[in-house]
């Protein structure tokens, strides 16, 4: 067991794949000698060289592009973005070749290229530095989406990433880089796609995922001492969606609350709504709720408290819920 | 700026002429030109010895890949006006572009195709009735790409060039002596990827070649409206070699496309070969080259046609008779029929046969939505017994 944070869990996961798989390779701005922006990759290109830590040009369409070629050598290149807002000019690499390789080539290729992006709101940033894109990429078939809300998540999720043979978006919660935690290195616990119930509970079921998991847990205890036991699943996995484990939650509570930090139209939380009124229509005594972002650009930072999903508005939907 | 230079809904060819003529001389680079249009060969210090190994049985050959993928191309525009294909892109007047080229790569050198490049394809070894799998509609690919070293045709403009680079990028990782060719447009230079592609590229000093079919219209639009300058004139912006070659000249490009793969695969970087050239067809067979450029200048470029300037010299310098063109034209026919058997056998694949490949690794979603189509589809079958049985 080691105590650290989730940026340095996901170092400590990429030097384990890196020395793990000598095809392993990081690509992205600023990620050598600086280490990143939030200093994720730091030490790695002093540790194993500037062929496998690759400050690229600034470009990501490009590092998107050549990580793909890379891929058809071999490679299993890490690229990261710098922020969520950012990844838009690699938006068409992504979605156009990326994700669809693999079909057109009727299985002859595969490109598994992993796109680690800083995600999410909550650090008083500026524009484009603060946004929730994963409802965009979740839509394309051919990729893979994740996104870890502990350290030992963190630490395992980014190597199970890079194993995968199909191409992975590693959501990283950036709120939540500081958050400590412990990590048993020994043993992941469970597959990266897979969600997870971290709270037990018997009266509602609450499904969030990356920066938000911590709310969710907040708002449970809440509930708790209003004498309300709500369970609590970590997603873990965006694309694809478990949505076994949420079912089988949703059968034990009848009521179920998806929040996420993105707009609530057209989000995750939207399919997740759909697909358990379709499964367990007859379990649920309330119509499912989202509790999520506005339809609106993210706003400025001195307002961005109100647009966040917070414990209040969690336990505003809860009682919605049990009203029912 | 004055509104006499403000861009209008149509191109006057008169105009873009005028424009193209009153740029600084100075500044347009010279073109490439072994075989003369009257067939005739020229000495070039630089490129001739590139071209110095081209044989009467290679000339000859070089004649017979750009004839035989022509014929291949006229039998394509003929399935498709009969209905057996979507649609297709035609490369005529391209080949000498297209076979000059591939014909100087080796067997470990690794092409980046656009849609058109049927003539690599051609030398690259790739059965051509694989090429039109994707326009039948019967497959998105249609071969598997490292048998010959021949990606798939990659249809959103451009995106290939970074994935050639990024190929590039892993043969120096490899130690590997490959070179990686992104096959690219005059249109599709205007987008974003390629530029990225050149900047990626220099700063690896990847071994690369960029190989930019100047075919003059990009659809409707005319080359002037991508840019200002000649293409080739670009790669000095980036810090690598640029090269502008008659692409109409089999001859020339196959010296000048030897030359840029020598330079990458001695470490020396990346080179941009500008093949200037003309589509004598649509773009595809979707659009209708009259409403946009003059007959005219068809008729200009039908004058330096690439098989005709060849067999001019093969015939002049007795390396080819009559008893030659003759053998290729029965070739080529029997090539069209084989080819047209083997689309008209082309069947569609089964639905369900589109849930595979989605992912490499199982998925549950497609797991479900397939389990679902096939109960769905049964559910048919099942119907289907009944009523028979009534």
């Amino acid at each position: 067991m080691a105590n650290m944070t989730i940026a340095k869990a996901i170092t400590a996961g990429l030097r384990e794949t890196m020395k793990n798989n000598p095809k392993t390779m990081l690509m992205g701005e600023d990620i050598g000698a600086l280490g990143g922006v939030y200093r994720v990759t730091e030490g790695l290109q002093a540790e194993f060289g500037k062929t496998r830590v690759v400050d690229t040009p600034l470009a990501e369409s490009g590092i998107i592009g050549t990580a793909i070629g890379l891929a058809f050598r071999g490679y299993r290149p890490v690229c990261e973005i710098q922020f969520d807002g950012f990844v838009f000019p690699g938006f068409n690499q992504i979605t156009t070749q990326l994700a669809k390789i693999h079909a057109r080539s009727s299985g002859d290729l595969s490109a598994p290229v992993v796109i680690r992006i800083p995600y999410g709101g909550g650090i008083g940033s500026i524009e484009h530095h603060s946004e929730s894109p994963e409802a965009l990429f979740a839509h394309t078939a051919g990729l893979r989406i994740i996104t870890p809300s502990n350290p030992h998540d963190a630490y395992w999720m980014i190597q199970q990433a890079v194993e995968s043979n199909d191409p992975v978006i590693v959501f990283e919660p950036k709120r939540r880089y500081w958050l400590k935690g412990e990590v048993d290195t020994e043993s992941p616990g469970q597959d990266a796609f897979s969600a997870k119930v971290v709270r037990e509970g018997t009266d509602a079921t609450i499904v969030a995922y990356g920066p938000l998991v911590p709310v969710a847990l907040a708002a449970a205890q809440a509930a708790e001492e209003d004498g309300n036991s709500v369970e609590v699943i970590d997603l873990r996995s965006i694309s694809p969606i478990d949505f076994d484990t949420i079912t089988t939650s949703v059968h034990k509570t009848g009521h179920l609350i998806v929040t996420h930090e993105a707009p609530t139209f057209g989000g995750v939380g939207g399919e997740i709504a759909a697909r358990i009124s379709e499964r367990a229509f007859l379990s649920l005594e309330a119509p499912v709720l989202r509790v999520g972002g506005f339809h609106m650009p993210y706003p400025v930072a001195k307002v961005e408290e109100h647009y966040l999903p917070d414990i209040d508005r969690l336990l505003e939907a809860l009682d919605r819920s049990l009203a029912y | 700026m004055g509104a006499e230079h403000l861009p209008t809904s149509e191109f006057d060819i008169e105009e873009l002429e005028q424009s193209m003529t009153s740029s600084d001389p100075a500044d347009a680079p010279e073109m490439v030109q072994l075989l003369a249009s009257d067939g005739t060969l020229r000495e070039d210090v630089q490129y001739g010895p590139y071209a110095a190994h081209l044989d009467g049985e290679a000339l000859r050959g070089l004649y017979r890949d750009m004839f035989l993928v022509r014929r291949f191309d006229q039998e394509a525009v003929a399935l498709q006006r009969q209905g057996q294909l979507v649609m297709w892109p035609p490369l005529l007047g391209q080949e000498a572009a297209q076979i000059g080229s591939g014909t100087a790569l080796q067997a470990n050198d690794y092409v980046f195709p656009t849609y058109r490049e049927h003539g690599v394809a051609l030398t690259r070894g790739l059965e051509l009735s694989a090429l039109l799998k994707l326009f039948r509609g019967v497959s998105s690919g249609g071969w598997d790409p490292r048998e010959k070293n021949f990606h798939l045709y990659t249809l959103v403009l451009a995106a290939q060039t970074l994935h050639a680079v990024g190929y590039a990028m892993g043969l120096q990782r490899d130690g590997e002596d490959g070179v990686s060719v992104a096959y690219f447009g005059d249109g599709a230079s205007s987008e974003g990827d390629v530029h990225e592609s050149m900047v990626f590229a220099a700063s690896n000093q990847s071994p690369v070649v960029f190989f930019c079919q100047n075919n003059h219209w990009a659809i409707s639009v005319p080359t002037e409206v991508q840019s200002r300058i000649p293409l080739s004139n670009r790669a000095s912006g980036y810090g690598f070699p640029g090269i502008r070659v008659d692409g109409n000249d089999v001859v020339a490009v196959h010296a000048v496309t030897r030359w840029a793969l020598e330079h990458a695969r001695s470490g020396l970087g990346p080179v941009l070969i500008e093949a200037f050239t003309y589509r004598m067809s649509a773009h595809t067979t979707a659009d209708d080259p009259t409403k946009y450029r003059l007959s005219a200048e068809e008729d200009a470029w039908r004058d330096k046609d690439p098989l005709k300037r060849l067999e001019r010299y093969l015939r002049s310098s007795n390396t080819a008779d009559d008893s030659f063109f003759e053998e290729v034209t029965v070739q080529g026919d029997e090539m069209a029929a084989k080819v047209r058997a083997e689309v008209l056998a082309m069947t569609g694949p089964e639905m369900v046969q589109s849930f595979n490949n989605v992912y490499a690794d199982p998925h549950p979603l497609v797991a479900e939505e397939l389990a679902w189509h096939l109960e769905y589809e049964a559910g048919f079958a099942d119907a289907d017994e009944a009523g028979e049985s009534n």
